[in-house]
């Protein structure tokens, strides 16, 4: 019999309704494992109290014939940028160190009323700036993943590298992320799990710690296509307190999986071939289109002219976005505050003290590019960029429905390795940050494994608000690709 | 036009008001909390409000319309898309660190209104803009000897900036301006026009130069909160700016704050010192559209408006500007005027209702609504001149009795028999009795001493009590002296 740490949430629930398992005993076994796995330091919070009174509670209803849905009794893993009632919410930031929200965020509160079991909050880059998870005020996050024949720590992704890393090492059946420029699907790709960032708009924003607004999204990471559609559809939904949510119905994800890809054109952007590129990352995505004309699609050379300058135009909108939301911690109302003689120092005090030096830099880039003399250059250029590129995706999807890419580069590198050179680290976001550009939802799926054993991941890109095709052909790679290794098996 | 004289020839001074108007609304801009003044010290204060993690604003539809009407009181243009933008600063009454307002692109552009001065004459000025925009807080700094306290009651509540062209030539034409605008405002219900509690407020610009010559550096007064002080600021800055330049200085361009207690501004920071706001469309908000069927609808269910009322006054009635004016300031007291006037002669009605009943009431501090005599009362006050049973000079005496005691100006006649007396015998009798006893005068008179003719009415009036009908009085006297 497969161990409750095993299961997929689909398993789960199945094994749930069939009453072979209880909310308890998954729980159980999820906080046990979680003991077990502290030296990844995934979490930042555990709660693993709060966790068995929600199975407990979710076993009572499961008796009395009252579940309330495929996620009822499923014990997740939150990431600490969700606002969590009564819980500390740090954005793993000492600024926020010891900020206990009063408020739960909309999406969190949707997987709460669904049923879900709360573990506990997953540890990510500070303020979800990083791609390594390198730069959280609580530590590195270690990927349960190491090279054949090598030992040495390797990083887990980011920003959701907390998540990931608990995803992928069993320590949750499933978690929830936030993807900005590749926050979800870089990490899902460096562990070895599925990550998906919906369609901007698609989950509410409300009570997530901002970084950039325009861009921040929330999505769910697991260990299968199918329970990234389950997840998905427990956390969207119409939020009227997100100005920027959208009034559309959620659709059934997983019953878009049954659907093939017969006859779906999967387009192949030139453009995504991109210099320092490893050539086992080239050959698996030639793998993943293989894969999808095998199973009936039909590929189509497409062309995204302005991806080139994609990158560029995200490190100018990102960081001025973030420059603007992160002025509120200003050690005045809540979190850390270090004192000084007068107003500013108070100011320069807390923010010196509070912020980690990618937060700085990202401010500072982000002021920079805002100021008088400046912004027509930078931020208003990037706009302008960021259009072009939202009028490729358009043009694109007049010849196909839907786009095959890798997620990364590369795969997982060695904790240190990068962290010296932001610019090596931002080119990890190479591929990913296109479609965080143009809102367009977005899905990687672990789909095999590099020379030295580590995991690699192909890329799909949906229509706006057309996750189910994006589901339907991530479904189909997945099939094809059998991918079953798992953390530490070799 | 109307200059200062300096050491060095005539000045021109120019000016421009940013009036800001808090939005009437029970919640905020982009919160639900409430905006009722005068609440305990931060009691009125959502997440939203105090810039919690993860918080997002939500416009509220209701200003957005405040801010429609407005617009169209101002004979503005409206836009069907205007955004939202983000005005970066750190200051503790400000717990987002940037102020959402509009800055590109506001939800009104150019209008104008027309202001109306002392001499009789009225002027257009040119308003730029209208934008909807976020109050800050309240910092209060002399409650305790170190610290600083907030309150956050204030934060997040909805105001319009009104930006002038810099058209105003006179602290009058300014303080004329901020009248009109509050009249407009309080007309069309978007504005309670409360300066005393902050409801509406003025950032000044103003700047001078040789008449017709090119506009001079400009200071800016932030938020002067009466009319008077307006007037008093631009006075100050004006004379101020003229010395530097003709001691032979430059003006800084700079912020200014009024002292009302000197009557004098004082720097607040210069040029070099002002913010950079790196202004950016706030990515939480979606750019505001709206539906020209929507506006249209609006600008149906306008009341009319100041301006209009007044050429209606000055054109129906023939009240000069003056006068027009002065009723059409408020609603209410146009809504007066116009029942007291009903049927009557307006011109008449007018002086009694800008005369007597506004000296009454500004004497005893009294609002128009409290006041104890009712358009009827004083619409029949009229009346009684009218059918000749007052005097004008017996009629403001009914007035100060009736507006003392609030009764009704015919009680008042008959119980006090203050009925203007024209029977002819009575009065002849007087006339002979004053003749008799001023044979000095009438020597003077028949002297051709003209002047002499008033100690006989006054003679009469004193034997009469002052009912006598003075025209009669004379009629007779005349006769008599000259018969």
């Amino acid at each position: 019999m497969t161990a409750p740490t095993d299961f997929t949430i689909a398993e789960a629930r199945d094994a749930l309704n069939a009453g072979t398992v209880s909310a308890r005993e998954l729980t159980e076994a999820h906080i046990a494992a979680m003991e077990a796995a502290r030296e990844l330091n995934a979490f930042i919070t555990e709660t693993p109290d709060r966790a068995l009174e929600d199975a407990d509670e979710s076993d009572a209803r499961r008796a009395k014939g009252e579940a309330l849905g495929p996620l009822d009794g499923i014990p997740l893993a939150i990431k600490d940028l969700f606002c969590t009632e009564g819980v500390m919410t740090t954005a793993a930031s000492h600024i926020l160190e010891g900020f206990v929200p009063p408020y739960e965020s909309s999406v969190s509160g949707n997987l709460r009323t669904a049923g879900s079991v709360m573990l506990g909050k997953t540890n990510l880059d500070e303020f979800a700036m990083g791609s390594s998870n390198e730069t959280s005020y609580f530590g590195n996050v270690e990927n349960p993943w190491r090279r054949d024949g090598d030992n040495r720590p390797l990083v887990p992704g980011g920003s959701s590298g907390g998540a990931a890393a608990a995803v992928s090492g069993r320590l949750c059946l499933g978690a929830t992320g936030t993807d900005t420029g590749g926050s979800i699907r870089q990490p899902a790709a460096f562990c070895g799990i599925v990550g998906m960032k919906p369609t901007y708009g698609r989950c509410s924003r409300w009570g997530v710690v901002a970084f950039a607004s325009s861009l921040d999204q929330a999505g769910p990471m697991t260990r299968s296509v199918r329970d990234a559609a389950i997840l998905l559809g427990g956390m969207a939904g119409f939020d009227p307190k997100d100005s920027t949510s959208a009034d559309r119905a959620v659709p059934d994800f997983e019953a878009a999986l049954k659907v093939s890809v017969q006859g779906l054109r999967v387009g192949i952007p030139a453009e995504y071939a991109v210099d320092g590129m490893n050539s086992e990352t080239s050959t698996l995505w030639d793998q993943g289109k293989a894969w999808l004309k095998d199973a009936g699609a039909e590929l189509v050379d497409i062309s995204l002219p302005h991806t080139k300058y994609a990158l560029p135009a995200y490190y100018i909108i990102a960081p001025a976005e973030a420059s603007s939301n992160l002025a509120r911690y200003d050690g005045v109302r809540y979190g850390q505050r270090v004192e000084g003689d007068d107003l500013t120092e108070l100011y320069e005090n807390t923010r010196a003290a509070g912020f980690g030096i990618e937060v700085r830099r990202r401010i500072l880039i982000g002021t920079y590019v805002l100021s008088a003399g400046y912004y027509d250059a930078y931020y208003i250029k990037a706009q302008k960029v960021r259009a072009l590129i939202a009028r490729d995706f358009t043009q694109a999807y007049e010849k196909c429905d839907v786009i095959l890419t890798p997620t990364t580069p590369g795969p997982a590198f060695a904790a240190g390795e990068k962290s010296d050179d932001p610019i090596a680290m931002y080119l990890n976001d190479v591929l990913t940050v296109p479609a965080s550009l143009a809102g367009l939802p977005a899905i990687s799926v672990p789909a095999g494994l590099s020379g030295d054993g580590l995991p690699l991941g192909l890329h799909l890109i949906g229509k706006a608000f057309d996750e189910e095709t994006m589901f339907r052909a991530a479904q189909a790679l997945e099939d094809a690709a059998g991918f079953d290794d798992r953390p530490g098996q070799r | 036009m109307s200059l200062l004289e300096g050491r060095t020839g005539d000045w021109e001074i120019v000016i421009g008001l940013e009036v800001h108007a808090q939005v009437t609304s029970k919640s905020k801009l982009f919160s639900g909390a409430s905006t009722e003044f005068g609440a305990e010290p931060n009691s009125q204060v959502s997440l939203v409000d105090v810039a919690m993690p993860g918080m997002l604003p939500v416009i509220n539809a209701h200003a957005v319309e405040q801010a429609v009407r407005t617009g169209l009181g101002l004979n503005a243009q409206i836009n069907l898309v205007s955004i939202f933008d983000r005005k970066n600063y750190f200051y503790p009454d400000l717990p987002q660190g940037y102020q959402i307002s509009q800055f590109l692109d506001p939800v009104v552009g150019k209008g104008e209104i027309e202001i109306d001065l002392a001499d009789g004459t009225s002027r257009t000025i040119g308003i730029t803009r209208l934008h909807l925009e976020q109050d800050a807080g309240k910092s209060i700094h002399d409650q305790d000897p170190r610290k600083t306290l907030i309150d956050l009651n204030r934060s997040g509540v909805a105001l319009m900036e009104i930006v002038s062209e810099p058209d105003m030539r006179s602290a009058e034409e300014a303080g004329a301006y901020v009248t009109k605008i509050r009249s407009i405002v309080r007309y069309l219900g978007t504005c309670d026009g409360n300066m005393q509690e902050g409801s509406m407020r003025a950032d000044v610009n103003v700047s001078v130069r040789k008449p017709g010559g090119e506009l001079g550096t400009r200071s800016e007064v932030k938020n002067v909160n009466s009319i008077r002080f307006i007037r008093e600021a631009i006075e100050y800055e004006a004379r101020r700016q003229i010395e530097i330049i003709e001691d032979g200085g430059t003006v800084d361009q700079e912020t200014r704050l009024f002292d009302p207690d000197r009557g004098e501004t004082r720097s607040m920071r210069s040029k070099e010192e002002s913010h950079d706001y790196r202004y950016f469309p706030d990515p939480d908000l979606l750019p505001l559209e709206l539906e020209q069927s929507w506006v249209d609808a609006i600008r149906e269910s306008l009341p009319e408006l100041p301006d209009q009322k007044k050429h209606r006054f000055i054109s129906d009635y023939g009240l000069s500007v003056d006068d027009a004016a002065q009723l059409i300031a408020e609603r209410e007291t146009a809504a007066y005027f116009e029942a007291v006037a009903e049927g009557r002669d307006p011109k008449i009605a007018a002086n009694w209702v800008t005369g007597e009943l506004f000296g009454a009431l500004n004497r005893t501090d009294t609002d128009l609504s409290a006041s104890s005599v009712s358009a009827d009362m004083l619409g029949n006050l009229v009346d009684l001149i009218a059918d000749g049973t007052l005097s004008n000079r017996l009629a403001k005496e009914v007035f100060e009795i009736m507006f003392d005691s609030g009764d009704d100006p015919e009680k008042i006649v008959e119980e006090k028999g203050m009925k203007q007396v024209t029977d002819t015998g009575a009065i002849e009798a007087a006339v002979d009795d004053a003749i008799a006893a001023g044979a000095a005068q009438v020597e003077q008179y028949k002297g051709g001493n003209e002047k002499v003719l008033g100690w006989f009415v006054g003679q009469v009036m004193k034997s009469t009590q002052g009912k006598a009908n003075p025209q009669v009085v004379n009629e007779i006297l005349r006769k008599k002296l000259d018969g």
